[in-house]
């Protein structure tokens, strides 16, 4: 990519945001929009610098939440990926389960997970993990089977053990499928620790920013909504820059989608 | 050829699970340190019979036949090369990595394993490429960093499938040579298989050419040329004609009648 193209990707949407956030701003003056209806973005950006002790203590632990239920599914995710490798039959008995645990609503499952589990970071991250960890696991199986035919050929002449051609060949070839994986995973983990917080509803110490978007609603604090909102934002925003940044590093030698056309 | 074969195959039939039956009656006998070509139409299942040689697939009819004294070395991991008509790299890895994947499979020591693969990439003229990754190198490039994993366990037998087909002319021409020089030093057999009348009559001792499937044996022409080739055999006279001769057997067998 030229220096232009690169800096055309930063500097087109970030014209636009401003002329939108600009619009916005007008349009709220000048037909006098009341804020419990309708901040402006001033007001917004006012109330997160006001509010922002609750605030920020409010972001670390949904970002505490959203960074363990990632990790939660990039471990059990990949570790169950690689058991799916290991023989066609537990494959074919546990994914249709996995399924099941995607496709189920997390809203309609998070009631009882909370019941369940004794301690609410515990609910939430269970949540936050049912939701997030299912395309690492499909993605990375995926691209466990789908090393090189030849190179598989190749191993079992040079008699390679499961082990070497898993080490060697297998895991290898999957990593550009698990890192396409993880960048849907991370915003999913997100997504899932905001809705699991709506549904506990937990109070006092410790709630997140779900529940401070819930608590100002009935408050009708509607700036530290937005505030809260704009958080929820750019706690998604970073994460999907920075796991494509790493997936960017970690495969910048050999995959063509990595570095394409860099030099 | 003379004395006894490294390996036969006798009689041998491959019918795969969906019912194609890609060869039938291949007598194919390859002497130690012998250049066999194996030429013949596209899905004749030369491929397969290269698959069959090396152990990757068992026949369905007839025998494959060992040399009894060289069995157990031919056999054993790393005794058997096999080129792909892609380079078939792992583009994770350097060249060098690639270069020594089968030693490291073999778990000989990394420092050794370094040690013979950057010999053997030296050996097919990609000193200083060790460091290199498959998206760095040219098609021929990568080629040979195939073959240099070929040949680092110091294969008897080289088995290669269309391994130049995807390659322009010059390079092809050029690692014709090479291959031709690393096998007049080593001394290992080859099974080179090809669709090129001109490549397998260049390159190989004999030249098998096999009809369309269900593949067989069609005929088998023996070159009295001195192997390896001297330089300005491919624009002599008895090349062409060697040439016309196979060209001859293939049109033959192409018009042959299935069995």
């Amino acid at each position: 990519m030229t220096r232009g193209a690169r800096m055309a990707r930063i500097v087109a949407p970030a014209a636009l945001g401003i002329c939108a956030l600009a619009a916005w701003e007008v349009l709220v003056a000048l037909n006098g929009i009341p804020p419990y209806v309708l901040p402006g973005p001033l007001q917004i950006a006012r109330t997160l610098v006001a509010d922002w002790t609750g605030l920020s203590a409010a972001l670390a632990v949904t970002l505490r939440i959203t960074l363990m239920a990632l990790a939660a599914a990039i471990v059990l995710g990949v570790a169950l990926a690689i058991l799916f490798a290991q023989s066609r039959w537990l494959a074919n008995a546990l994914f249709p389960y996995a399924v099941v645990l995607q496709v189920t609503p997390v809203v309609a499952i998070a009631p009882l997970v909370i019941i369940w589990a004794k301690d609410a970071t515990l609910a939430l991250l269970i949540c936050a993990w049912i939701v997030a960890f299912f395309p690492i696991l499909s993605n990375t199986a995926t691209g466990l089977d789908a090393a090189d035919r030849n190179l598989a050929d190749l191993f079992r002449l040079y008699g390679a053990s499961r082990w070497q051609t898993l080490v060697r060949l297998r895991l290898p070839s999957a990593l550009p499928y698990f890192f396409a994986g993880l960048r849907v995973s991370g915003g999913l983990a997100l997504i899932g620790a905001v809705v699991a917080e709506f549904v506990a509803g937990t109070g006092g110490t410790g709630s997140g920013l779900a529940y401070v978007i819930l608590e100002a609603g009935y408050r009708l604090q509607i700036p530290k909504m937005f505030a809260a909102l704009t958080l929820i934002s750019a706690i998604g925003i970073v994460m999907f820059v920075v796991l494509g940044l790493i997936a960017r590093l970690a495969l910048r030698r050999w995959h063509e989608t990595a570095g394409a056309g860099e030099e | 050829m003379s004395g006894a074969p490294l390996v036969a195959l006798r009689g041998v039939g491959k019918r795969f699970a969906n019912g194609v039956q890609a060869l039938a009656g291949l007598d194919l006998e390859i002497g130690p340190s012998e250049f066999l070509a194996v030429l013949g139409p596209s899905g004749c299942g030369k491929s397969t019979a290269l698959r069959l040689i090396a152990g990757l697939a068992a026949p369905s009819q007839g025998r494959i036949v060992w040399d009894r004294a060289a069995e157990a070395a031919t056999r054993a991991p790393g005794g058997i090369g096999f080129v792909f008509q892609e380079p078939t790299l792992m583009p994770w890895s350097s060249a060098l990595g690639n270069a020594m994947l089968p030693l490291r499979l073999a778990g000989v020591p990394r420092a050794e394993a370094e040690a013979r693969a950057a010999a053997a990439l030296a050996a097919v003229g990609l000193a200083g490429f060790e460091r290199a990754v498959p998206r760095e190198l040219s098609g021929g490039m990568r080629m040979r960093v195939s073959i240099a994993r070929a040949l680092v366990t110091r294969p008897r037998l080289l088995l290669m499938d269309e391994p130049f087909a995807a390659l322009d002319e010059i390079t092809r021409w050029k690692l014709n040579d090479d291959l031709l020089g690393l096998w007049a030093t080593e001394r290992f057999a080859v099974v080179f298989v090809t669709h090129s009348v001109f490549e397998s009559v260049y390159l190989a001792e004999r030249v098998v050419v096999m009809g369309p499937r269900p593949g067989r044996a069609a005929a088998i022409h023996g070159l009295s040329e001195p192997a390896p080739r001297a330089p300005g055999f491919r624009t002599s006279a008895r090349y062409a004609d060697s040439c016309r001769a196979v060209s001859d057997l293939l049109s033959a067998a192409l018009a042959a009648p299935a069995a």
